[in-house]
């Protein structure tokens, strides 16, 4: 009979981790046993002081550099830096979920997201007031996941994660409170899509298993350097896995989900998946990528070479034609995922770090432009056309700069931490060789930047007409989220040095 | 020389400039909210950098001569590879009177102005670019290198225009202002261009840096560096070619043109080329160049100010005749630099006063700047007569006015140089002495020729006792600073001093200017004060027409530069519209073609976008198969 022994958890290191998980936990309790009338404030006060004490810790604990639970987590440098930006991303995501004040008719959620749409049960749900709060449970649910994300350092506890993250970012997609049909719609294809790559994932794993006799990361490195022989089983396995990861990041030809899924979500799911799961989903390929098979890294870096290339051009390309804002994120999302791929592929401690500081910087960002977003309205509730945006700088000067410089930022236009993060990335793929990558790269932001630009252009250089669109008055969560974004994207562009600087004290992934 | 880090007192020598630029930002980022307070603001800033400028004075006269140069680094700037410069100041003796020139001076304006613009309903937008100024133009002279005294010079640029156009509503301020930045912008080019050859030729642009190194390379090279600087100071100091922004800035409130048009931002041109004494030393072309320019300028200036009507364009004139002294002098070389930076200050002093002097006349008088309709003013105007006469008395330089001393010893300088250029100075301050007593006759004396709804009237207290304490300066600081203040000795170790023989003892000299001098006053209060003053202004001769056009300044400038830049403009936006538009737009049509086929793709079915995925991981895993195989 095997003796079952307990693996060594270093409690401390993974504490952070764990704050979140006793959250989600006491949030389901909440759900299931407060009054409804309590559950709001409970569930504001679970998630906020949740990720602040999270966070708190995270930054107790900035010198831990460990592997623990029996090598199936690893605590480093990047791991650190990487949780520390999805809680901060989640936190400032959590306000925009938490926003009130923007809808006549309550917040960005279904009220009962069971009922069919356009039912009697819907109308009456609506009529009532009821406020759904469950939302919460999922919200905190999926930052977990994506926290054990960047940290499993085996195929399965990674494999986990992913459900754990995605699961309930399917549901929380589905949950809009207007245009019900179009969000159910999203988060159906959401779900189908992302099972599929999910099997990939798995399969992949079983078949490097297959291989190193092991689903640890370290000892699949050690598996590979040992081998002298064929390798195709794990290369084939290895690619799996990459379609996973890749299919998260909404990669080309990966990416087909994005467009729906950012237009269909509402807005507060679409900041907070658009931001924090690149950054779990990048983490994890890093981590994947570097520890476990830099021994095969000709062959992944070849993948990765041509997917950013496509992710890039072809991203940029179709968000020139796109006339919905939030589609046409969607598509500089894909077209920013290929950015993001050239410093991946660079596989260099300045790769890593420029990673980290575009995944820091283009996350702010992103939480930003869609905080703006939900704030510009017309009677259908959120104006997402952009014919709708014409001369909205004339009426609403502030957001419209706000926009503007989230606009220049995504464009990377100097003095934006947009430039900075491109720059860092660039550098680095020129510094590791791969120069047609990265003029490939910079041919794809000069198309790029014009449909950011045109944004600024349509809101400041049209006059405004009868269909432009009027901004709500946000309450003070969404303030706080827009002021924080758009701070931190002028410092980062400004004064980027002492981020630089943090990110290479991170160090690399370790083994 | 040796250069000392700021200690002590020194240490906070930043604060002069930071004072002023905190000013600034507060006054112009609270907006309307500090109309009421904002002006003390802006007057408590300068004055706070007025007292530390006095301050560092006394600390500077308590060290011994070699250890009066003063360098702080606030931090490094720029570093671009081997490149690299600090943001970092040098209180040197030259910085110092040009520092106790701003401040003082700019003290009494902002002063002045608190009653000036009392009735403005954006005063504190005036008196936030008011301190902007102040703060670049202290950032100009007390720069340690010549990239950080760009920074200085294009900001005050930047303030002069802002303030040209502060009644940006009357058209022809807002022309002024992009005139005068413009023409600008051109002396701007040089600046930039000597920096860069510098750079290339030194390596460093820092003014130890350069001036230690100055005598190493060639004199083809700090010719044309001269020549660069030249053409950067002509363009601040409105030296002929680029003089023609100087009479339209007088579109600006009198304060500005007092400040900025007369007093300090105009004579930054005089100071860049003292600064960089060593270089015109071992470039005789470039120095003669200098002195060319001057003359030119010294007799246009007079000329234009002879014929004006408007009492601000007429001093305007002035200023850019006064100026010419300085560039002569300096021109002149190690014989001319402290007589320029003493006739800078005397002139500092006196013109600000005449400038204040016109404010307030014209406060009195409607805001008329038409002198045909001013006259007998004096008994009216009591305190402003008495200190414009004393502003007067200086600058047509009768002894012991502070003006005599200056121009006396620039005139002289020029005589050591030779009979050609000592006489043409000469000459021009007899040009001086007539237009300056038209200029006087026609305000004060003579018959009223007021128009019917004008009630002169005597300006309030702030704005006389700045005049009176710019009289006051205008009638002693000559004297003060030549014997008691010895700005020979205090100038000598930055820019040099050397004195060579003439032919005649010096109090000949003085004999023939002041004869000359009075010549042109009896011949200007014959015309003006003994006949009668048309209120139409006649005819006159060709050259009263040619001078009331600024000596066709602007149609040279017209068909020289504007109307062939029109042309190429013109070109180039045939050649943008149909060959540069005609590549890009088809460029832009390929790819928006390919956006909107690719866009097909999209075809939001699940199927497809599943088969999509299959299809990329086929080809994924096929690739690294077939690749190995």
């Amino acid at each position: 009979m095997n003796t079952f022994t307990a693996p060594e958890i270093d409690y401390v290191a993974i504490t952070p981790i764990l704050i979140v998980a006793i959250a989600a936990l006491l949030s389901v309790l909440t759900e299931t046993f407060l009054p409804r009338s309590v559950r709001r404030p409970v569930q504001l006060m679970l998630t906020f002081i949740s990720l602040t004490g999270a966070l708190v810790v995270l930054l107790i604990n900035r010198d831990i550099r460990i592997i623990t639970g029996g090598g199936a987590v690893a605590i480093d440098g990047p791991a650190l830096v990487l949780m520390g930006t999805i809680l901060v991303l989640s936190l400032l995501s959590a306000f925009l979920v938490a926003e009130r004040s923007l809808d006549s008719l309550g917040d960005s959620f279904a009220p009962s997201a069971a009922a069919l749409p356009g039912s009697v049960d819907e109308r009456e749900y609506s009529a009532r007031g009821y406020f759904q709060t469950e939302i919460w449970t999922l919200f905190l649910f999926a930052v977990l996941g994506m926290l054990a994300f960047v940290v499993a350092n085996d195929l399965l506890i990674m494999f986990v994660a992913l459900e754990v993250m995605s699961l309930p970012l399917y549901l929380m997609v589905g949950m809009a409170r207007r245009r019900r049909l179009l969000s159910q719609e999203a988060a159906l294809k959401y779900f189908v899509l992302g099972a599929f790559s999910s099997a990939f994932f798995i399969f992949g794993a079983g078949l490097v298993y297959g291989f190193a006799g092991s689903i640890s990361l370290p000892k699949i490195h050690d598996a590979l350097a040992s081998t002298a022989g064929e390798t195709l089983l794990i290369v084939i396995g290895m690619a799996m896995l990459l379609v996973g990861l890749l299919f998260k990041v909404g990669a080309v030809p990966f990416h087909q989900w994005t467009p729906d899924v950012y237009q269909g979500a509402p807005t507060p799911i679409t900041a907070f998946m658009g931001a924090t799961v690149k950054v779990a989903a990048f983490g994890a390929m890093m981590r994947l990528l570097y520890v476990a098979f830099s021994g095969i890294q000709w062959d992944w870096e070849i993948i990765l070479w041509v997917v950013s290339i496509l992710s890039m051009i072809i991203g940029s390309l179709i968000a020139l034609t796109q006339s919905d804002i939030k589609r046409m994120l969607a598509y500089s999302a894909i077209a920013q995922s290929g950015f993001i791929l050239v410093g991946v592929v660079a596989a260099s401690p300045s790769g890593i770090s420029a990673v980290m500081f575009y995944l820091i910087a283009y996350g702010l960002v992103t939480v930003g432009t869609l905080a703006v977003i939900s704030m510009v309205r017309d009677s259908t509730g959120e104006a997402t056309h952009l014919s709708k945006w014409a001369g909205l700088g004339k009426k609403s000067p502030v957001l419209g700069a706000v926009m503007a410089i989230f606009m220049l930022s995504l464009a990377g236009i100097p003095l934006t931490s947009g430039f900075v993060i491109k720059f860092s990335v660039f550098a680095a793929g020129i510094a590791s060789g791969d120069t047609w990558l990265v003029i490939a790269a910079v041919v794809a932001s000069i198309i790029a930047a014009f449909f950011y630009v045109r944004v600024i252009v349509v809101m400041f250089f049209s006059p405004p007409n009868e269909n432009t669109a009027s901004v709500a008055v946000p309450s003070i969560f969404t303030t706080i989220t827009v002021a924080a974004t758009v701070t931190a994207t002028m410092v980062l562009g400004i004064i980027p040095q002492p981020m630089i600087d943090l990110l290479t004290n991170a160090g690399i992934f370790i083994r | 020389m040796t250069v000392m880090p700021a200690e002590g007192l020194f240490s906070l020598m930043w604060l002069l400039i930071a004072l002023p630029l905190a000013g600034a930002a507060i006054l112009l980022f609270t907006g309307r909210r500090s109309n009421a307070w904002g002006p003390y603001l802006g007057v408590f800033t300068v004055c706070a950098s007025a007292v530390l400028g006095v301050l560092l004075l006394i600390q500077m006269m308590g060290l011994p001569t070699e250890e009066r140069t003063i360098t702080q680094v606030a931090y490094q700037w720029v570093f671009i590879g081997n490149f690299s410069v600090d943001l970092a100041f040098q209180l040197d003796q030259l910085s110092m009177v040009f520092i106790l020139l701003i401040t003082i001076v700019g003290s009494l304006i902002h002063i002045y102005s608190l009653g000036y613009m009392a009735h403005d309903p954006d005063k504190r937008k005036f008196f936030g670019y008011l301190n902007l100024f102040v703060a670049a133009m202290l950032l100009l002279v007390m720069a340690n290198n010549y990239l950080l005294l760009y920074v200085g010079w294009e900001g005050v640029g930047v303030a002069s225009y802002l303030l040209i156009g502060f009644w940006q509503y009357k058209r022809s301020a807002a022309t002024a202002a992009k005139k005068a930045f413009i023409i600008n912008r051109v002396g701007d080019v040089g600046l930039s261009l000597a920096i860069m050859l510098m750079f290339v030729t030194f390596g460093s642009v820092t003014f130890s840096d350069v001036f230690g190194s100055a005598t190493q390379a060639s004199e083809g090279t700090l010719t044309a560096i001269g020549l660069l600087l030249l053409l950067a100071a002509a363009g601040k100091s409105a030296q002929f070619p680029l003089q023609a922004w100087l009479l339209d800035a007088m579109e600006g409130p009198t304060p500005v043109s007092a400040l900025i048009h007369a007093a300090t931002m105009v004579t930054a041109g005089v100071y860049l080329i003292a600064r960089s004494n060593v270089i015109y030393n071992n470039a005789e072309i470039a120095a003669m160049a200098v002195i060319i320019v001057a003359l030119i300028t010294i007799f246009m200036g007079a000329i234009i100010g002879s014929a004006k009507d408007d009492i601000k364009k007429a001093l305007a004139g002035s200023t850019m005749s006064q100026i010419g002294y300085m560039m002569l002098a300096v021109g002149l070389g190690p014989i001319g630099y402290v007589f320029a930076i003493f006739h800078l200050l005397t002139h500092g002093v006196f013109k600000a006063g005449l400038f204040l002097g016109a404010g307030s006349v014209m406060h009195g008088m409607n805001d008329n700047v038409n002198m045909r309709r001013y006259g007998a003013l004096r008994s009216v105007m009591v305190i402003t007569f008495i200190t414009f006469m004393a502003g007067y008395l200086a600058i047509i330089g009768i002894p012991p006015f502070s003006g005599f001393w200056s121009k006396d010893e620039i005139i002289h300088a020029a005589f050591e140089r030779g009979w050609f250029i000592g006489g043409a100075a000469v000459l021009a301050a007899g040009i001086t002495g007539f237009y300056m007593t038209r200029m006087v006759a026609m305000t004060f004396f003579g018959k009223k020729r007021w128009e019917t709804d004008a009630h002169p009237h005597e300006s309030p207290a702030v704005m006389t006792i700045p005049l009176i304490i710019l009289g006051l300066g205008s009638t002693f600081l000559g004297m003060a600073l030549l014997f008691w203040g010895d700005i020979e000795g205090w100038l000598e170790p930055v820019v040099g001093y050397e004195s060579e023989p003439t032919p005649l003892p010096t109090s000949a000299y003085i004999g023939i200017t002041l004869a000359f001098v009075i010549a042109g006053s009896i011949i200007g209060w014959i015309t003006y004060a003994r006949r009668e003053v048309p209120i139409e202004a006649p005819q006159g001769n060709w050259l009263t027409r040619a001078a009331r056009k600024d000596l066709y300044g602007d149609a040279v400038n017209y068909a020289l530069v504007v109307a062939p830049t029109n042309y190429a403009a013109r070109a180039l936006v045939w050649f943008d519209s149909r060959i540069v538009d005609g590549c890009v737009n088809g460029s832009a049509a390929i790819v928006g073609g390919l956006s909107g086929r690719m866009r097909r793709t999209q075809s939001g079915f699940i199927r497809s976008y599943a088969l999509s995925m299959v299809g990329g991981a086929v080809l994924v895993l096929l690739a690294l198969v077939l690749v190995r195989i």
